[in-house]
């Protein structure tokens, strides 16, 4: 579904990715974890187009995207903070991003879901950072997409919110498509994550599941895994 | 055209009542030929031409006659010289059409030529491609009304001029309409005559000219697309009023050029769409009044040697420059004009600006220096300059200002 | 990018500022006929304010808008759509909502005072239309500084900067220039020079019809032909038409190869 090929991304003197092999052709939950700087928020914008490789290449579905934008029907993203533009209302980013995007988009369910009923008619400019990334989750899951990537997803969410959003993410798993999560929070990983991939420096420096991982580092528990693999 | 047909009866009768003669020409008649009838008749007779074609030159008209041309009637030169030679005084002639006088380097061919007569009337008169179209010399007392000359002129010097005038005076030229010859009506050594209700356009010289005359009026005229509207060259009192100068365009073309006069009176005249609405070089006493001044290039320009020149109620209206001047102040006046750049206050409301305005801005100062400048006219870098220049005058003259300038135009 | 376009115009006209944009040609143009009553004259004063005010304000809100609407801008390229239609979308409805407030501001008061009677009528659209062209070239220059510097301080610097230099500091060069080599030809310069800066050319497309009667004065076949024929305005639309399209394809080419 997705093969990547020798990436290399360089942001003037500072290279960010030096030659990631990723092949993802299976459905299931995939986390990208790494230290900050380490590259995962880049390799997504590879993915989506929104930066541009100096080397190598990106497949999806078997065709180079470089310069294509028609692929991204396939993939929803969820960015990391989400900022719009402050003059709409939240109805009209809704609709605006159905209008956009190919194939309807289901929002009534996930609107209800989040409770965001109440503030339809407000303007983005208005919302709090928690409300802006319901909205932001709506936007990310009303389309019916194979892809689905998530960047540092559960900032700013209350409990109640983050625990319909576990859920939400455990549906579209079942449905058999691709999640790309990147993330901090280690429980949420151990919780969900079919596989994992660990970036360091620009390179993949693990791949595996969580099992493996700990297997690999004879540690009990995920958190104190990493730490041995950063020592 | 009531009044015309009305003026024909008269002559016709009065002609049947003190007994003179008719002789008519036409095509198929006794007299084929308007020469062969001037020969025949008598002083007083009147001659009648019918409407035809007549292939004819060189008639010398010298007996006291009157000539009429019904609609149709047409002399036809043939580019072979003059038509009418006209020696004798009293004599008339009307509503002919006269076309293709000879063109020559040497001889003011002209279409009608007077010689040292007086008395002469000229009305109605229709002229294609004259070289001359009136061509009068040491002549008095004469009128020339309602013709029309049509010009071909492209170049100065092998074309000739409209109404041409040498040292004649107490001559009326009325409501003439000239149209592409070198100068439209020219004057020179003319005193005490009249200009007036004339339309003088598209001229390669000038719509009228003026040289060594004095004493001479002309109003209600309009002067348009001419290489300049009307030149005044050294003669004195001249009285302009009423007339208009308009779309004269071009680096050497004006509304008004004053060269060496004094003493003209200029007033309630209009000054529209010229490169130069008046350009004056040693202009002297000539008091301009009540004039309007709208969307020239250039109002008025100053060349130097004028001496005491008095601007009073005029309006200057969105013109590209106002004033253009050289030299010292010269007791030049301006008072109490309407200048549509002036931004002053009125405080008092008796209708006179409190501040005194400049018309002379520093941009047009560089312009004269360095013409190519002009590019830059109304750039956001030249009102910088120019506002300097008014808050504190180095280039322009200090003195050159208008100290009453009217909030309103003047009607 | 229609769909991108009208979002961006519609999100615009909402905002304050195209109100007060308009708000301001408005007043403008209303003291300028309260104080004058005289249409011909207030389009004159206006030539002023447009051939300076609009490319300020065009640089100043392309850099702002771009700046402003970074987060936006990544939402949509995530979104299944080409790249050039996202970044044209934004200009186009950027600077048609700038063009239609200077066009209300001014256009409401001077129908009010009477402009369908006045013979004042095409100057004041050759204005409108001018003031909208140089909306369109300088929001352009605006987002071509943004898209090259992701520091704001100094996009906004060199937006400034570049308006100062081409508003004043250019033509004071221009103007020196001539005046230090007058003794030599310049009339070609002199219409060189004008053609490399659109405010120039804008003001010369004006200068056209309000001054045609001083242009004519100049000696000089070079002037002659350009002023006197249809060859001024033809040339001067060309280059302005060149002045949108070349910083639009800059932005068509440098947007293409970022990195959000």
């Amino acid at each position: 579904m997705i093969t990547v090929r020798g990436l290399h991304k360089r942001f003037g003197k500072l290279s960010v990715l030096e030659g990631i092999d990723l092949e993802i052709d299976s459905p299931g939950i995939i986390t990208i974890l790494g230290p900050n700087g380490s590259g995962k928020t880049t390799l997504i914008k590879c993915l989506l187009g929104m930066a541009i490789p100096d080397k190598g290449s990106l497949i999806f579905n078997g065709k180079d995207i470089l310069g294509e934008w028609d692929y991204r029907n396939e993939i929803s993203y969820m960015p990391q903070i989400a900022r719009f533009p402050p003059n709409l209302k939240v109805i009209e980013l809704f609709n605006m991003i159905k209008n956009l995007r190919r194939g309807g988009g289901d929002d009534g369910a996930l609107i209800a879901a989040f409770k965001l009923e109440p503030v339809l008619d407000k303007k983005l400019s208005t919302l709090s950072g928690g409300t802006a990334q319901k909205v932001n989750i709506v936007l990310t899951f009303m389309f019916d997409s194979p892809v689905i990537i998530l960047d540092e997803p559960t900032t700013g969410l209350d409990p109640v919110a983050l625990l319909r959003f576990k859920k939400l993410i455990w549906e579209e798993k079942n449905k058999g498509k691709t999640i790309l999560i990147t993330t901090h929070i280690m429980s949420f990983v151990e919780e969900i994550s079919d596989r994992i991939v660990f970036l360091l420096d620009g390179n993949i420096y693990f791949e595996g599941t969580v099992a493996d991982i700990k297997t690999q580092t004879g540690e009990n528990d995920l958190e104190s895994a990493i730490a041995t693999i950063l020592q | 055209m009531l009044h015309y047909a009305t003026f024909v009866f008269l002559i016709v009768f009065s002609t049947l009542l003190v007994g003179a003669n008719k002789i008519v020409v036409s095509p198929s008649g006794e007299y084929k030929t308007v020469k062969k009838a001037i020969e025949t008749a008598q002083p007083g007779d009147t001659v009648w031409v019918e409407n035809g074609t007549y292939p004819e030159y060189e008639i010398t008209v010298d007996k006291p006659v009157t000539i009429i041309g019904e609609e149709l009637a047409i002399i036809d030169a043939q580019k072979r010289g003059y038509i009418f030679n006209i020696t004798a005084d009293s004599v008339s002639i009307i509503g002919l059409t006269l076309n293709n006088v000879g063109v020559s380097f040497t001889k003011d061919y002209a279409a009608i030529h007077t010689h040292n007569v007086s008395n002469f009337w000229f009305e109605g008169i229709t002229f294609n491609n004259p070289f001359f179209a009136f061509h009068i010399e040491r002549s008095t007392n004469g009128t020339i009304k309602n013709n029309i000359i049509n010009g071909n002129a492209v170049l100065e010097h092998d074309s000739g001029n409209g109404i041409h005038l040498w040292h004649s005076s107490n001559i009326e030229i009325l409501s003439n309409k000239i149209f592409q010859m070198r100068d439209g009506i020219y004057f020179e050594f003319v005193k005490h005559s009249k200009v007036i209700g004339n339309e003088s356009k598209r001229n390669v010289r000038y719509g009228l000219h003026f040289m060594f005359s004095n004493d001479d009026e002309y109003k209600n005229n309009v002067f348009e697309n001419n290489g300049a509207g009307v030149a005044v060259m050294f003669s004195k009192k001249i009285f302009m009023r009423n007339n208009t100068f308009q779309l004269n365009w071009g680096s050497a073309s004006y509304g008004l050029l004053l060269k060496e006069i004094y003493d003209a009176d200029i007033r309630e005249n209009e000054f529209v769409q010229n490169t130069i609405g008046i350009n004056a070089e040693g202009s002297n006493r000539v008091s301009l009044e009540k004039n309007n001044f709208m969307n020239n290039g250039w109002a008025i320009k100053f060349l130097g040697g004028c001496y005491g020149n008095k601007f009073i109620e005029n309006n200057f209206m969105h013109n590209s420059f106002d004033v253009s001047y050289h030299g010292n102040i010269n007791g030049n006046l301006f008072d109490k004009n309407y200048w549509s750049e002036y931004v002053g206050y009125d405080l008092d409301k008796d209708g006179i600006g409190d501040v005194p305005f400049r018309p002379v801005k520093l941009f047009s100062y560089v312009v004269n220096q360095t013409p190519e400048t002009i590019v830059l006219l109304r750039s956001l870098f030249v009102d910088l300059i120019n506002f300097s220049e008014k808050v504190s005058p180095v280039f322009t003259p200090d003195n050159l200002r208008d100290n009453h300038p009217l909030m309103r135009p003047v009607k | 990018m229609i769909r991108i376009l009208k979002y961006s115009f519609f999100d615009l006209m909402r905002g304050r500022w195209s109100y007060i944009y308009a708000a301001f040609y408005f007043i403008l143009g209303y003291a300028l006929l309260f104080l004058n009553n005289d249409v011909s004259k207030a389009v004159i004063t206006l030539l002023n304010v447009i051939i300076s005010l609009t490319p300020l304000i065009g640089v100043i809100f392309g850099v702002m808008y771009y700046y402003n609407s970074r987060d936006f801008t990544e939402l949509l390229l995530a979104q299944p759509i080409k790249r050039t239609d996202i970044f044209l979308g934004q200009y186009l409805g950027l600077s048609l909502s700038l063009s239609l407030s200077l066009a209300a501001g001014l256009g409401i008061p001077f129908i009010v005072y009477g402009l369908f009677q006045s013979p004042a009528i095409f100057d004041f659209l050759s204005l409108l239309f001018t003031g909208a062209l140089l909306t369109f070239i300088f929001v352009a220059l605006g987002y071509n500084i943004a898209l090259s510097f992701e520091d704001k301080i100094r996009g906004f610097g060199l937006a400034i900067l570049t308006w100062l230099f081409l508003t004043i500091i250019y033509d004071g060069l221009f103007l020196i220039s001539m005046m230090i080599f007058r003794d030599y030809p310049l009339d070609k310069f002199a219409l060189g020079a004008a053609m490399f800066n659109p405010i120039d050319l804008s003001r010369i497309l004006i200068l056209l019809k309000l001054d045609i009667s001083a242009l004519l004065g100049y000696t000089g076949a070079v002037f002659e032909k350009f002023f006197g024929t249809n060859l001024g305005m033809t040339c001067a639309l060309g280059l302005l038409s060149l002045w949108v399209i070349l910083p639009v394809m800059r932005i068509i080419y440098k947007s293409g190869r970022k990195d959000f």
